[in-house]
């Protein structure tokens, strides 16, 4: 570099630096040298255009695998054959570190750009509730579900879960149940049990088993979330219903003596749980039963056809101990974001999620039930059979874990409060991080 | 040691690019052309620096003192009650423990495996190429690739514990970076592997800048090998082994892509502040607390980079 003089190496740099600088303000990622060319190439594209775009519908998901392919395509071709000649664009985004992970922070970006999809998947009630509903970028849909109907056939609890200051934000499109059991017909029968209806009944089998060296519960929490998922179904029985659903609307306090001894079920539950929990990984706890390694799987009802899928039959359902009557659910909908392009085409999208025609179209392939109490039963196999019965009936009350009942950073605080439980068992402290993250998220004062 | 400084400046790769050392002394009027050219020729990468790294620096720092725990901006000034809230927060109490655990088994290793490979490949051995292509391989795989490989390898129930099992060395066997307590430790070798190939070669061209002679008046003085190390070559490759605890550092610090493959672990034990900050800051939106963390990571990173920025600085004045 030395021999050049400076000023020829700074002229140098000067041309190339105004090379780089026509380059950047030419249009859209054209080189340089093509950029006469441009204006010519974009004419015939800019036309089209307009006329394509007032025709899309664009719609993000998280559903990228088997089953959940072919339900959101059950969804689409319903939209397809009642409102022909919109172009449906599917943004459906797989991977991340939690549910839908990778999607949420692309649809995050478009949120706050101003450049929302005509609609997204999101879980109903807090999860939407606490972040756009709560930043005035979604509209309420009162008016949709009056021209629907949809007041008369989604039961009462689930439009309350969806509504802030009474108006629902988002369309159900199918019902997932969280507090199930999930256990292995072979063992309970070894130990000649019946499945337990509480937690009293739960700790003898699992005395009983514990006798023949056989760990009860599988427990998987090489990171958080599993743990907090079965705590929850610990919560729901010691609290009842109504005071559980009033921990997420200011009516009980987290301060409340029953977290304590929900807490107490859990440390006690953890001995007997398959001893590796903390290297097993959530995706990795239904191999634990089909292994004969635990008894059950205490999770939601995506389990059986996991389990069907890896040919294993020998298993039986119940509610979770002390669960019986008690629905607690989690829902996959979608809402109507402000400023969309195509407003007509969204609210179209939202009538077919909502319509008895879409709704069994998607939910017998996603392996959950519809929203609606109105749903043809045949369509579906002899578990979801049981639990639309169950759904018709049922008192509901929102998942934590699975965003129904808080806004997600509540959800995440909880998981890790119970992680970190999962390994120190300290029930005090954990009390202590759930009441701080309950104020933290505006639960309580 | 004052030995040290003769060798400077050819041993601190990566620093060479900093500041040109044009003399001073002739700059008068006449250059006013040159000064216009070069401030054109400066403008956009200074202004792209100044708005995208330390226009944001600043935001952030802002950010993290004031209330803003949703997706909604909320500018509200808090103080330090942020920061405050922050220290007392046990995930985060835990990551500086990992950090701290993590800084000294990630610098160790690559200090010392990078010296002794360097050092081996030095002493004039048959295909030093091949061996010193193997030794650098690692740095050219990605974070996450090898965190999912070492996953698999220090996963308890098969990989390495396998391994030694059927070798008869079960009792080499460890829960890896699934215990509660050291399992960050776990991590560190995972990082090191893919590091110490490249600390190697900082130092082998630190070995190959000490000059024969040097060594030769060492021997003829009657230092043995041992004493060749400890008294000539270490001491002149201080500002590589410098620059070495200077990147290990500054990798401690922003540490993510292996800890966010191997997962936080039982009660956050693989944890690390920047996968913290991530999940605050995009999981649960909570900007304010990120940005607290985010600051904290740039003002350790001061810390280490700041004394290596000015012993440069040293180095070129004398």
């Amino acid at each position: 570099m030395k021999q050049l003089n400076r000023r020829q190496f700074l002229k140098m740099g000067a041309l190339v630096a105004g090379g780089a600088a026509l380059a950047s303000c030419a249009p859209a990622a054209t080189p340089a040298p093509a950029a006469p060319a441009a204006p010519a190439e974009q004419k015939p594209a800019e036309p089209a255009k307009p006329a394509a775009g007032a025709q899309k519908l664009e719609i993000f998901s998280w559903w990228t695998s088997g089953g959940e392919i072919e339900a959101l395509n059950g969804l689409f071709e319903v939209y397809k054959k009642r409102y022909p000649g919109v172009e449906i664009v599917n943004a459906a985004i797989a991977g991340g570190t939690s549910s839908g992970g990778d999607m949420k922070a692309v649809l995050q970006t478009r949120m706050m750009g101003g450049d929302p999809p005509e609609s997204f998947q999101v879980h109903l009630g807090g999860e939407l509730l606490g972040s756009y509903v709560a930043a005035g970028q979604m509209e309420d849909l009162e008016f949709l579900y009056k021209e629907e109907g949809w007041d008369k056939v989604f039961p009462k609890t689930l439009i309350e879960i969806a509504s802030a200051d009474g108006k629902p934000y988002s369309v159900p499109v199918n019902i997932h149940r969280s507090n199930m059991m999930w256990y292995s017909k072979k063992l309970l029968d070894s130990v000649g049990a019946q499945p337990p209806k509480n937690w009293d009944e739960w700790f003898v089998l699992a005395e009983k088993l514990k006798a023949k060296g056989q760990p009860t519960l599988a427990i998987a929490e090489s990171g958080a979330g599993f743990t907090a998922h079965v705590f929850e179904t610990m919560m729901i029985p010691v609290l009842g219903p109504d005071k559980f659903t009033g921990l997420f609307n200011g009516k009980t306090s987290w301060e409340d003596k029953g977290i304590a001894d929900a807490l107490e079920i859990l440390k006690r539950a953890l001995d007997y749980a398959n001893p590796d929990f903390l290297n097993v990984s959530w995706g990795d706890v239904n191999d634990l039963l089909v292994n004969g390694k635990v008894g059950m799987i205490i999770q939601g009802d995506w389990t059986p056809g996991v389990l069907w899928s890896k040919k294993f039959e020998d298993f039986g359902w119940a509610p979770a101990p002390g669960n019986d009557g008690i629905y607690q659910m989690l829902s996959d909908s979608f809402g109507l974001p402000k400023k969309v392009k195509n407003r007509e085409a969204a609210i179209n999208w939202l009538r077919v999620c909502g319509s008895k025609e879409g709704q069994d179209a998607f939910n017998p392939a996603k392996g959950s039930i519809p929203a609606r109490i109105d749903a043809d039963i045949t369509k579906y196999g002899p578990y979801h059979k049981w639990a639309m019965e169950a759904w018709k009936k049922d008192k509901l009350v929102p998942s934590i874990v699975h965003g129904a009942a808080a806004k997600l950073s509540f959800m995440t605080d909880f998981m890790n409060a119970i992680n970190v439980f999962a390994t120190k068992k300290d029930v005090a402290a954990t009390h202590a991080a759930l009441v701080k993250a309950a104020k933290d998220a505006g639960l309580q004062k | 040691m004052p030995v040290s400084r003769s060798n400077g400046t050819a041993t601190t790769p990566g620093g060479g690019a900093a500041a040109p050392t044009s003399a001073p002394k002739r700059r008068k009027l006449r250059f006013r052309g040159d000064l216009v050219l070069a401030i054109l020729v400066l403008m956009p990468s200074i202004v792209a620096v100044a708005i995208f790294i330390y226009f944001f620096i600043a935001y952030t720092f802002y950010v993290s003192v004031v209330r803003w725990p949703t997706l909604l901006p909320d500018y509200t000034f808090v103080g330090l009650e942020n920061w405050k809230r922050m220290f007392q927060d046990m995930r985060f109490q835990i990551d500086l423990r990992n950090l701290v655990l993590y800084a000294a088994g990630f610098m160790t290793q690559c200090i010392v495996i990078g010296f002794l490979l360097a050092s081996l490949l030095d002493a004039k051995i048959k295909s030093e190429a091949l061996f010193r292509t193997i030794f650098i391989f690692p740095f050219a795989v990605s974070g996450i690739v090898t965190g999912v490989v070492w996953r698999w390898l220090m996963f308890p129930s098969s990989g390495l514990n396998q391994l030694f099992e059927m070798v008869g060395l079960g009792f080499l066997k460890s829960k890896w970076y699934t215990d509660p307590t050291w399992g960050i430790l776990a991590v560190t070798i995972a990082a090191a592997w893919q590091f110490s190939g490249y600390i190697m070669a900082l130092y082998l061209a630190g070995l190959r800048g000490i000059s024969h002679e040097l060594k030769e008046a060492a021997a003829i003085d009657g230092a043995n090998t041992w004493n060749l190390y400890r008294y000539i070559i270490i001491p002149l490759l201080t500002p590589v082994t410098f620059t070495a605890v200077v990147l290990t550092g500054m990798g401690s610090i922003r540490v993510f892509d292996i800890p966010a493959v191997l997962g936080t672990g039982a009660a956050f034990s693989t944890d690390a502040l920047a996968f913290h900050m991530f999940q605050l800051t995009f999981q649960s939106n909570k900007m304010s607390s990120g940005a607290v963390i985010a600051s904290l990571m740039i003002i350790l990173a001061a810390f280490l980079i700041g004394p290596y920025l000015a012993s440069l600085h040293l180095e070129e004045t004398q």
